[in-house]
């Protein structure tokens, strides 16, 4: 018996099945492999291991790893700590689910089918836009995704990208978009309220030759634009398209994008139902406004619903196929294939049980604790909170009034009392050194909150 | 084998929506109620979602994973995408708080235990691979094939030779080759197989040129057939300048026996959820790490995992990388699963899992009545993980690659990959894996046989196939018709 024996059932069948194959050794199966470069000796890797060992030595390598609540996160910026509600794990824990694969055989796939098909319906819901794909990698990705469609498009150059989105999305767009003829033009943020720029804003829009300008709301700092309603006029009336990147749960207080012009809506689905998992795997939302011939041009796999050949009864399919790499080839909107389906099942799940009123409850947790959390900060008179002069959601800015302990500091300050935030904004913006992010949602309690107060007066 | 896969006719969630429940209440606002202080034409009015009980909710759910087939279900032996069994302690592993709810902002100090894991993890699969370096951060196979394919375009322009524009990929490849190289701006050359279903060298000394900036390869290949000229290949691409890319999708064949990199090749991507058995989710999440040589890490994309006097971080200054790939570090989740399924394999477990992958593959292949299923190309070579037959010789009798495929849906299996390689006609491409008990195997032949003598002698009587399953055979032209097309629920009539 080997340590993993209950892996492998045909140990000792290897003999008789080779007799069939009229083969006395296993390497006759590989005598087309150049000799020489068949390897002398295994690679060198541990084990094998019982699975006690492993879990043993897996628990011992994690020990000092701190998590929220032990170690309270007010990290956000584009992954939350947000509470899930067990049954969504109990839900994605159906083996039947996440032992599947992308369902080619839709007859014997009607499950995994009709719940990705749910999932795109909800994000439609809560976007108001037409279609939904059945996942992207991740927000990073499916912006970069969008960014390129809106290129392919429109025929147009330029892709107007707001600083004040997220630093990951705007390297992911600029990674992606470099193989192909393009420009990317920054629009500048109001040093004073963190928001889009509208004088720079009109004036590059006006002038370049654009084919669609990214906008993220709430915005990275966790501020809520004010003008995205103008920017998509501007950018329409120039026939290029408006992207709009979203934090799914504040949805549930704000305008879904679908009503102020945005032709695609790329964001962040992990805040639905995933955990944070140190940033993956998590999930891309990519939705889109328009005609067959606009939704044609997404990439990723879509599930539409149709009927039995013979009869009215319902079932679902993979749909618009002909899009995507394993027809089309090097002609393919996308490259994609393996995507983040059984992350859609958890959001999917996680909207369904949410509900209307559970979401609407849900931002309004966020917008209460994390304002609440901003006031505290003010009234120690040691901070602006927020720095910047907007209204926000679950981000907001700080920056120290009074301390020398500040941005990077200020971090490592938090992180060695053990509370875990203040993302020092000097990472992605080196006019911003000092200043640093909190973020705040319903899975803070009081304690919490507390400990961060007091190291935040604490340090010196 | 009788088989009924349950078949409720279950709602959408909206049809079970009555107004006023709820199936999740959040926890109160910690201090007091605080509206957001916006104009009100950017808030919202209404949230459409259905109002559902934690039990409607729960319910509905399992009865749709009752509708899918899966692993765990039974064999599924689904060509090229490894379906190998994920073992449950890798589920165990990875369902640990102090990864789960870790936050990718955090300071790398207090994170040391996953840097740790993911350190050790690209060192072994970089031994696994033959390669030096390697990065964890795609998110999936063709993810990797981009990085790899944008690593190609970097290099040649570094070296100031923007005019390398051609990739040249085999007829055999996934579509994901084309596709990604095409996405980096690369030029697509397709080199055709020859009669015995391998890379033609003949055709491909034609193509290759001072314009080759490189070559995708697949090894073995789709037909399942080790390419058994690639140290030749290799030699031929690198003496034209270019660089030798390995799509890792068929490495179950030779773990542990041969290496990519000492194939010659350059960079390597591989299947985290093919190869190293974590759950393929019903269409993802996957992982799909890169490797490179030497020559080449400059130019993996960041962040880079370091280790500097036992203390591991992510380094984000590379004057030569291709930038950011997603966001934060890679899908964690799937590669701390892979992590347990190395420990468990070690390095003996490799071979072992390989070997029998491969045998299990022509012993299954063996066992096929070739008068229904004929073998395209190279007749006495044996096959890798993976085989590809083609059921031609049914289709004059009225039978199809299709049919069979839907039909074996009725005995409680799921049908191999159908119609790929586009090489082959009424291909059926069956990658049984390591997992399957060899009477499984015995199993699937024999049905696959039934199912060819029926066609063969009345087709007909399998027109109605699959009829055991949720549904019956779906009309897929209408699905994607512009007319008729529905990609949410609004478009259906059901009531609120």
């Amino acid at each position: 018996m080997k340590k993993y024996s209950h892996l492998l059932p045909n140990e000792l069948k290897v003999e008789d099945m080779m007799k069939i194959l009229g083969i006395n050794k296993i390497e006759s199966l590989y005598e087309d492999v150049p000799q020489q470069s068949l390897l002398k000796e295994l690679p060198k890797i541990p084990g094998p291991f019982s699975q006690m060992e492993i879990e043993r030595l897996t628990k011992n390598v994690l020990k000092n790893v701190s998590v929220h609540p032990d170690s309270p996160c007010f990290l956000g910026g584009g992954i939350w700590p947000h509470y899930i509600p067990p049954a969504v794990d109990a839900i994605s824990s159906r083996s039947e689910f996440y032992t599947s694969y992308t369902p080619y055989q839709p007859e014997v796939s009607q499950g995994i089918l009709q719940a990705l098909f749910e999932y795109q319906s909800m994000i439609c819901d809560l976007t108001h836009m037409d279609a939904a794909n059945a996942s992207m990698y991740d927000w990073a990705t499916a912006a970069a995704e969008a960014a390129r469609m809106a290129i392919r498009v429109t025929k147009r150059k330029d892709l107007l990208v707001a600083m004040n989105a997220g630093y990951e999305r705007r390297r992911v767009i600029q990674t992606y978009l470099e193989p192909i003829a393009s420009r990317i033009l920054q629009i500048p943020y109001d040093k004073r309220t963190g928001r889009i720029d509208m004088k720079e804003a009109d004036r590059l829009i006006k002038s370049a030759d654009v084919a669609a300008v990214y906008v993220e709301q709430p915005n990275f700092f966790g501020a809520i634009e004010t003008s995205i309603k103008e920017i998509s006029e501007l950018v329409h009336s120039r026939a290029g398209l408006l992207i709009v990147g979203v934090e799914p749960t504040s949805l549930g207080l704000l305008k879904p994008p679908g009503d102020y012009g945005a032709d695609i809506v790329v964001g962040e689905g992990q805040p639905l139902g995933i955990p944070m998992n140190y940033g993956g795997p998590s999930l891309g939302i990519f939705a889109v406004k328009g005609d067959i011939s606009f939704i044609r041009q997404m990439p990723g796999r879509i599930i539409g619903i149709t009927t039995e050949k013979k009869s009215e009864r319902k079932g679902y399919v993979m749909v618009l196929q002909s899009r995507e790499q394993h027809i089309r080839r090097e002609k393919a909107t996308s490259n994609i294939c393996t995507n983040q389906a059984l992350m859609a099942v958890r959001a999917a799940a996680y909207m369904a049980l949410l509900g209307p009123l559970g979401f609407r409850r849900l931002s309004q947790v966020i917008t209460s604790n994390s304002h609440y959390t901003a006031k505290l900060i003010r009234e120690t008179k040691e901070y602006e909170a927020p720095y910047f002069e907007s209204e926000f959601y679950s981000d907001f800015t700080i920056l120290p009034t009074t301390k020398k302990t500040r941005g990077r500091a200020l971090y490592e300050y938090l992180t060695k009392r053990g509370v875990n935030a203040a993302l020092p904004l000097d990472w992605f913006y080196e006019e911003l050194k000092d200043v640093s992010m909190i973020s705040v949602t319903e899975v803070h309690l009081k304690e919490d909150v507390n400990r961060l107060l007091n190291c935040l007066v604490e340090a010196e | 084998m009788v088989y009924r896969q349950a078949a409720w006719d279950e709602k959408l969630l909206k049809e079970y929506s009555s107004k006023g429940r709820t199936g999740f209440v959040p926890p109160d606002p910690i201090g007091e109620e605080v509206e957001l202080s916006i104009p009100k034409e950017l808030k919202r009015d209404d949230v459409e979602l259905p109002s559902l009980t934690e039990l409607q909710v729960i319910r509905h759910f399992v009865r749709l994973s009752q509708m899918n087939y899966s692993v765990d279900t039974g064999m599924y032996p689904l060509g090229s995408c490894t379906m190998k069994y994920n073992p449950k302690l890798n589920e165990k592993i990875a369902s640990d708080p102090k990864i789960n709810d870790a936050h990718p902002y955090q300071h790398h100090s207090t994170v040391q235990g996953i840097l740790s894991i993911l350190f050790d993890l690209s060192n072994w699969l970089a031994e696994i691979s033959g390669t030096d370096k390697v990065s964890l951060l795609p998110a999936a196979g063709a993810h990797g094939e981009f990085v790899g394919v944008l690593m190609i375009r970097k290099y040649h322009q570094a070296n100031g030779r923007s005019d390398k524009t051609q990739i040249i990929i085999p007829d055999s490849a996934h579509g994901t080759n084309p596709a990604s190289a095409a996405m980096a701006g690369f030029d697509v050359v397709t080199v055709p197989s020859n009669a015995n279903g391998l890379v033609d060298m003949e055709k491909l000394k034609g193509l290759v040129g001072p314009k080759t900036a490189g070559m995708m390869m697949t090894v073995p290949n789709t037909l399942g057939l080790f390419e058994k000229d690639v140290l030749a290949i290799s030699k031929l691409i690198h003496d034209n300048g270019g660089l030798m890319y390995y799509d890792g999708a068929n490495m179950n064949a030779i773990l542990g026996r041969v290496r990519p990199g000492d194939l010659g090749f350059d960079i390597v991507h591989m299947n985290i959820h093919k190869t190293f058995s974590t759950p393929h989710g019903g269409g993802g999440p996957g992982s799909g790490p890169v490797g490179v040589k030497s020559f080449l890490a400059d130019y993996l994309p960041v962040p880079r995992l370091v280790k500097k006097e036992n203390t591991y971080t992510w380094v984000y200054d590379s004057p030569n990388t291709i930038g950011f790939i997603k966001g934060c570090y890679g899908n964690i989740g799937v590669l701390v699963r892979a992590f347990a399924y190395l420990l468990t394999l070690g390095p003996k477990g490799l071979l072992d899992v390989s070997s029998q992958a491969v045998l299990s593959s022509n012993y299954l292949m063996k066992k096929l009545d070739p008068t229904h299923y004929s073998l395209p190309f190279a007749k006495d070579v044996p096959r890798k993980h993976e085989f590809v037959v083609s059921a031609r010789p049914l289709v004059d009798k009225g039978g199809s690659a299709l049919k069979v495929s839907k039909a074996i849906l009725d005995y409680g299996l799921h049908s191999p990959t159908v119609y790929f390689p586009l090489i082959v006609n009424e291909a059926l491409m069956v990658e049984p894996s390591e997992s399957e008990p060899v009477e499984n195997l015995d199993e699937y032949a024999m049905v696959m046989n039934e199912i060819g003598d029926t066609l063969s002698r009345d087709p007909s009587r399998l027109d109605d196939a699959p009829k055991n399953t949720a549904v019956a055979s779906l009309d897929e032209a209408k699905a994607s018709h512009p007319l008729t097309i529905a990609l949410n629920w609004k478009k259906i009539a059901g009531k609120e």
